[in-house]
């Protein structure tokens, strides 16, 4: 019998080839995970130690160089996610759920494509396009809603604020949000749809029944993969704001606070000595942020786990 | 609460293809309608169509009348959303919302109408749609567990609790237990049995002995080859569909000569 010989060999060699790649790459990105973290806590120590003169700017050590690029990183990613998750929900149950499949296909089509710009070509289109478009609007919320602190002027003349970077960044981290929320959108069962819909459900009552609760796991995913994005993302901000290293609120104002990946590339090419290392340091700072949000957004997840319909 | 349901020259086509040809039949209020034949005959597109639930799919559509206690299902300022309140259904795998406890899954229905029922109501009801699906006993101390969590038999009468729950006129059930093992679908058979009290019921079936066991009446139904409409064969009591069917495709139908 050739199958007992294989069988009394072992795993057979194709099984084995298989397993040993599949762990291989899955080593893999353990090892490099570990290489950039390696790399970052042994090029940030010197920065962590520096004190006053040595560090960039004025810095008295670097937790005060660092505070204001972090909340800037924050700040503008939560912006650009309040203005895109919202978008990218709605226009993924269009294309799910509302639009003729012939449209549907068209709109996604296009959603994948504005994955593909380039983040200097939407930096160049904040610049050139947004900022100038948006300046009047800014203009007309300082003087008429001014009273509410997020709206204290006074207000930058060219539309070059934290709010217009965050629109750049909502846009592009759109694609990416809407194509993981529609296939979680598909995959809603057709059974619990027509449940809710021998009900006497509405479509949009079908979708808050059937749907969202369904998909919430898959949206908190899609929340943060383009909160990834939006933290990490570079040249839209370096592009579109002239920052200052501050703390404020102020979504109109001409002085914004920078993002870390912003202040890297704006800084590196003519940063020496410690200054370079509190860059890199700043990095592993951004590197911690995500760690942590991504693990918050795990606990949100796994909390309801029982409700999922993961078992159903 | 139960109404008559009179089906006049109704044709049921997905797109250009005739799926259903011809069909006519009246159901009296408080009886069990049992819809039996082979695959493909036409038999849950018919039941769809009594609460037009066949419009989800796209292209679907209907000629002829379907009227309950006189009002015409179809005519044209009818809201197909309205219907389903009237008309409930139970489905051939169970359904419940797995997001939901047993008692959101219970009070789903009712939430849609935006009535904001006092707590103590929702507990009632909630306790007479669970007793009613006789379900209340096995569930009532662990009404905020998911639907889920239940066993495929329980579930199943989860979602006819759910169903009930909203008070509907007809109750129709597309082969509510060939997902079921012998000792749930007793119970669901049971359960029909006290339902049809209070509602009209109809059930498509693949299993005649539950046909026979549950209905007081019994439609037939046959495609004479793949691509080509069902048709009603014949509709008589159950007795004498089972016993002495008056065509011949029936009898080798029910005798299990084919299907």
């Amino acid at each position: 019998m050739t199958t007992d010989t294989a069988r009394r060999g072992g795993i057979r060699l194709g099984d084995r080839v298989f397993a040993g790649s599949a762990a291989t790459a899955g080593a893999l990105i353990l090892i490099v995970l570990a290489a950039v973290a390696v790399f970052l806590i042994a090029q940030s120590l010197p920065a962590l130690g520096a004190g006053p003169g040595e560090l960039p700017g004025t810095a008295q050590n670097f937790w005060v160089y660092v505070w204001p690029l972090v909340f800037g990183t924050i700040w503008s990613a939560f912006l650009a996610l309040l203005v895109a998750t919202p978008l990218s929900i709605g226009i993924a149950l269009f294309i799910s759920h509302y639009a003729p499949r012939r449209l549907a296909q068209a709109l996604g089509y296009v959603i994948d494509l504005l994955a593909a710009v380039p983040s200097v070509v939407f930096g160049l289109w904040g610049i050139v396009v947004l900022a100038p478009f948006v300046q009047p609007m800014y203009s007309w919320l300082v003087a008429n809603l001014g009273w509410i602190p997020l709206f204290a002027g006074p207000v930058s003349g060219t539309g070059r604020t934290v709010l217009t970077a965050s629109v750049v960044l909502a846009v592009m981290v759109l694609p990416i949000m809407t194509a993981i929320c529609r296939e979680v959108f598909l995959q809603a069962p057709r059974l619990h749809e027509e449940a809710a819909l021998a009900l006497g459900a509405t479509r949009w009552e079908m979708i808050r029944m059937a749907v969202l609760p369904f998909a919430r796991a898959g949206i908190v995913s899609a929340i943060m993969l383009g909160l990834g994005r939006a933290l990490g993302e570079t040249m839209a901000v370096a592009m579109v704001l002239s920052p200052a290293l501050v703390v404020n609120m102020f979504l109109l104002t001409s002085i914004n606070p920078n993002t870390i990946a912003a202040n890297i590339a704006l800084q590196f090419p003519e940063a020496t000595g410690v200054s370079v290392n509190a860059l890199i340091a700043s990095g592993l700072v951004l590197f911690l942020v995500t760690l942590g949000i991504n693990m918050i957004a795990r606990y949100i997840v796994g909390r309801r786990r029982a409700f999922s319909g993961a078992n159903a | 609460m139960s109404k008559r349901i009179e089906v006049t020259d109704l044709d049921v086509y997905y797109s250009r293809f005739l799926a259903v040809q011809n069909v006519s039949l009246t159901i009296e209020p408080r009886t069990v309608t049992a819809f039996i034949g082979p695959s493909g005959c036409g038999k849950s597109t018919l039941l769809r169509t009594l609460n037009r639930m066949h419009e989800v799919v796209p292209g679907a559509r209907v000629e002829g009348r379907v009227l309950i206690d006189g009002d015409d299902l179809y005519a044209p300022d009818v809201d197909p959303v309205l219907v389903r309140r009237q008309v409930g259904m139970v489905f051939q795998r169970p359904n419940p919302f797995p997001t939901m406890s047993i008692r959101e899954n219970v009070l789903a229905g009712v939430r849609l109408n935006n009535r904001r029922m006092p707590r103590a109501d929702a507990d009632d009801l909630v306790e007479r749609s669970l007793a009613s699906a006789n379900l209340w006993n096995e569930v009532k101390d662990r009404l905020n567990l998911p639907g889920s969590s239940l066993s495929g038999g329980q579930q199943q009468r989860l979602c006819i609790a759910r169903a009930v729950a909203v008070a509907p006129d007809v109750l129709l059930m597309d082969e509510p237990c060939s997902a079921l093992d012998p000792i749930s679908t007793l119970a669901i058979e049971d359960l029909i049995e006290e339902l049809k009290q209070q509602y009209t019921i109809v059930i498509v079936t693949h299993n005649m002995q539950q046909a026979s066991r549950v209905s007081d009446r019994t439609a037939f139904f046959n495609i004479s080859g793949a691509g080509t409409p069902g048709t009603l064969i014949e509709y008589d009591d159950t007795a004498t569909i089972f016993s002495r069917p008056s065509v011949q495709a029936t009898e080798d139908y029910v005798s299990g000569k084919f299907g």
